[in-house]
């Protein structure tokens, strides 16, 4: 098991799979809210589902619609369990809030690295901790 | 963070349950973000009117106020809406009545925005309806902190017009129309402004077209950095650097940029490093404007163009001329449509001038408030489209599924009349 450790984004825990992108997501025009679907037609991700996940991501990209789409997922049923990215910005940081999904930043290693989609991932966001099952080791 | 004691007070009720909802999201926002405080705003660009399947159940459920809790205030709380506190603007939003008969579009959509328009009006929120305040009298001030969505209006208002704002949110411009508050963080920053990446530009841009190219560069290298560009550039107007700031913010996501001489806070480019070490300057020349271009244009392989989208960001009063001139004494290919996207408040120039009855002559139409990427709406059977604008050529085809085609204002007005693409890198 991996630990990284950084800062709080929004407290709670949550555990779960991690679906991990290494390109930055855009909210309005790159999600679809009522199914959690990534739809950026060139996205590494295009096609894939975030509902129930934690997601990796290095930040936030494109319009300001980005925590109103992520605010939908809320809404619809289809948010994510749980955030993680690296770039801080008022759009990752408003999404995340009212995602309302525990949510870290500013860890000690670059998840997008350590991590890899299928791990097996526990966020203690209000402690700062994050805990990396390699989904080999699962 | 820190709270003042006006601050305090609103957050404990001085001010009534919708403030203190406002100051809760502004105080969990912040503290996100990691901000030490919040500054004064007085001017707000949000997001309230535009009609969705998730508002139209909320307003269902608890009406207007109901909506605007969830949506505008990420509060679960029962709260009536008082009048904006400061100065709020709505941006571009779904299409109006207008609209009907021309864009294949819900008509309760339409319903249920007019509802909103009457709601928030009464209640304080000017109705500008365009993602271009700063061309319809809404004009900050250099220095002047401001709390404004929309990522191509932002980049205006930081960069071309020395304003200070971040790229807020629905619920971050909601709080701060209530409060006159927001996280005092990044943009607002003396040093959140100061460039982080410098491009030389080595061939010439001096053009609607060169300067859009220019821009997708820009945020595919700088991503959410402050770019200094300088080089072989033209004086920009207004058109084209609403154009490069929109393509900046769309393949990246640049808030703040930099031209040297140009923008109002960079004299020079040491001046716009500030006590930053000027960075080695990345290239762009002719091979990245050709790899710009093939990148915009390689969304198509069928050159039978039947939709034509121009005004992305929402057209100037001369980029309408333009397109009227474009159009006179021509007609549209019969399998072919025209939209020029306008603030409605331009439009009544457009309409006055006759430029609005030249487009229409030809087949075209000037449609105000929305665009087909905010109302997913494109004329029906639309498979291929042809555009003018970074923005649209970059989200269309991801939200309708369609091809397209970059390229000018007149290669698509030629392909608007001859329902073909023949656009080239010019």
């Amino acid at each position: 098991m991996i630990t990284l450790r950084g800062r709080t984004v929004v407290p709670g825990v949550a555990a779960g799979e991690a679906l991990v992108s290494h390109e930055p997501i855009s909210g309005w025009g790159g999600i679809d809210p009522a199914t959690g679907i990534i739809i950026e037609p060139r996205h590494e991700l295009a096609g894939q589902c975030f509902t129930g996940k934690i997601l990796v991501f290095p930040g936030a990209k494109g319009s300001s619609g980005w925590s109103g789409f992520f605010q939908s997922t809320r809404l619809l049923g289809t948010a994510p369990l749980g955030m993680i990215f690296v770039r801080m910005s008022t759009k990752a940081a408003l999404g995340a809030v009212v995602t309302r999904v525990p949510t870290v930043t500013g860890l000690d290693r670059d998840p997008c690295e350590v991590i890899s989609t299928g791990d097996w991932v526990r966020i203690d966001a209000g402690a700062g901790l994050v805990e990396v099952t390699p989904a080999a080791t699962r | 963070m820190r709270l003042t004691d006006q601050e305090k007070a609103m957050r404990d009720g001085a001010e009534g349950a919708a403030v203190v909802a406002a100051m809760d999201l502004l105080i969990r926002y912040g503290e996100a973000l990691g901000s030490e405080r919040l500054c004064d705003v007085r001017n707000v660009a949000t997001s309230m009117t535009q009609p969705s399947p998730t508002k139209a159940r909320l307003v269902r459920e608890g009406g207007w106020d109901k909506a605007f809790a969830v949506i505008s205030l990420d509060s679960d709380e029962d709260i009536q809406v008082p009048p904006m506190r400061v100065a709020t603007c709505q941006l571009q939003h779904g299409f109006g009545a207008d609209a009907e008969g021309v864009v294949p579009y819900p008509a309760q959509m339409i319903e249920l925005q007019g509802d909103a328009e009457a709601f928030y009006g009464r209640h304080g929120v000017n109705i500008l309806a365009t993602c271009t305040p700063y061309q319809v009298g809404n004009i900050p001030v250099r220095g002047e902190h401001i709390a404004w969505m929309e990522s191509s209006a932002v980049i205006y208002a930081n960069s071309v017009l020395g304003a200070r704002t971040n790229c807020e949110g629905t619920a971050s411009t909601g709080a701060a129309a209530l409060t006159g508050k927001v996280p005092c963080w990044g943009n607002h920053l003396d040093e959140g402004r100061f460039g982080t990446h410098l491009i030389d530009v080595a061939v010439r841009v001096d053009s609607f077209i060169e300067w859009g190219m220019l821009g997708y560069f820009t945020g595919s290298l700088a991503g959410e950095d402050r770019p200094v560009v300088t080089g072989d550039l033209a004086q920009p107007d207004l058109a084209e650097l609403k154009h490069f700031g929109a393509a900046a913010a769309t393949s990246g996501g640049v808030e703040l940029y930099h031209i040297p001489g140009i923008t109002p806070e960079a004299p020079t480019v040491a001046a716009a490093f500030g006590p930053v070490p000027v960075p080695q300057a990345a290239l762009y020349g002719p091979r990245e404007r050709r790899a710009v271009y093939e990148d915009l244009s390689s969304q198509g392989t069928s050159t039978d163009v039947d939709f034509v989208l121009l005004g992305c960001p929402h057209a100037s009063v001369d980029q309408i001329r333009r397109t009227a001139t474009a159009l006179d004494g021509r007609r549209l290919s019969p399998g072919t449509q025209l939209w020029l996207m306008v603030p409605r408040a331009l439009k009544d120039v457009a309409d006055r001038s006759g430029y609005t009855a030249a487009i229409e002559r030809a087949g075209g139409k000037v449609l105000a408030d929305s665009c087909p990427a905010m109302s997913r709406a494109a004329p029906a059977g639309t498979r291929v489209f042809a555009t003018d604008s970074a923005k649209q050529a970059h989200y269309l085809p991801a939200i309708l599924g369609i091809e397209a085609w970059f390229g000018t204002l007149e290669e698509c007005v030629d392909a608007a009349v001859t329902g073909r693409w023949r656009g080239e890198l010019p």
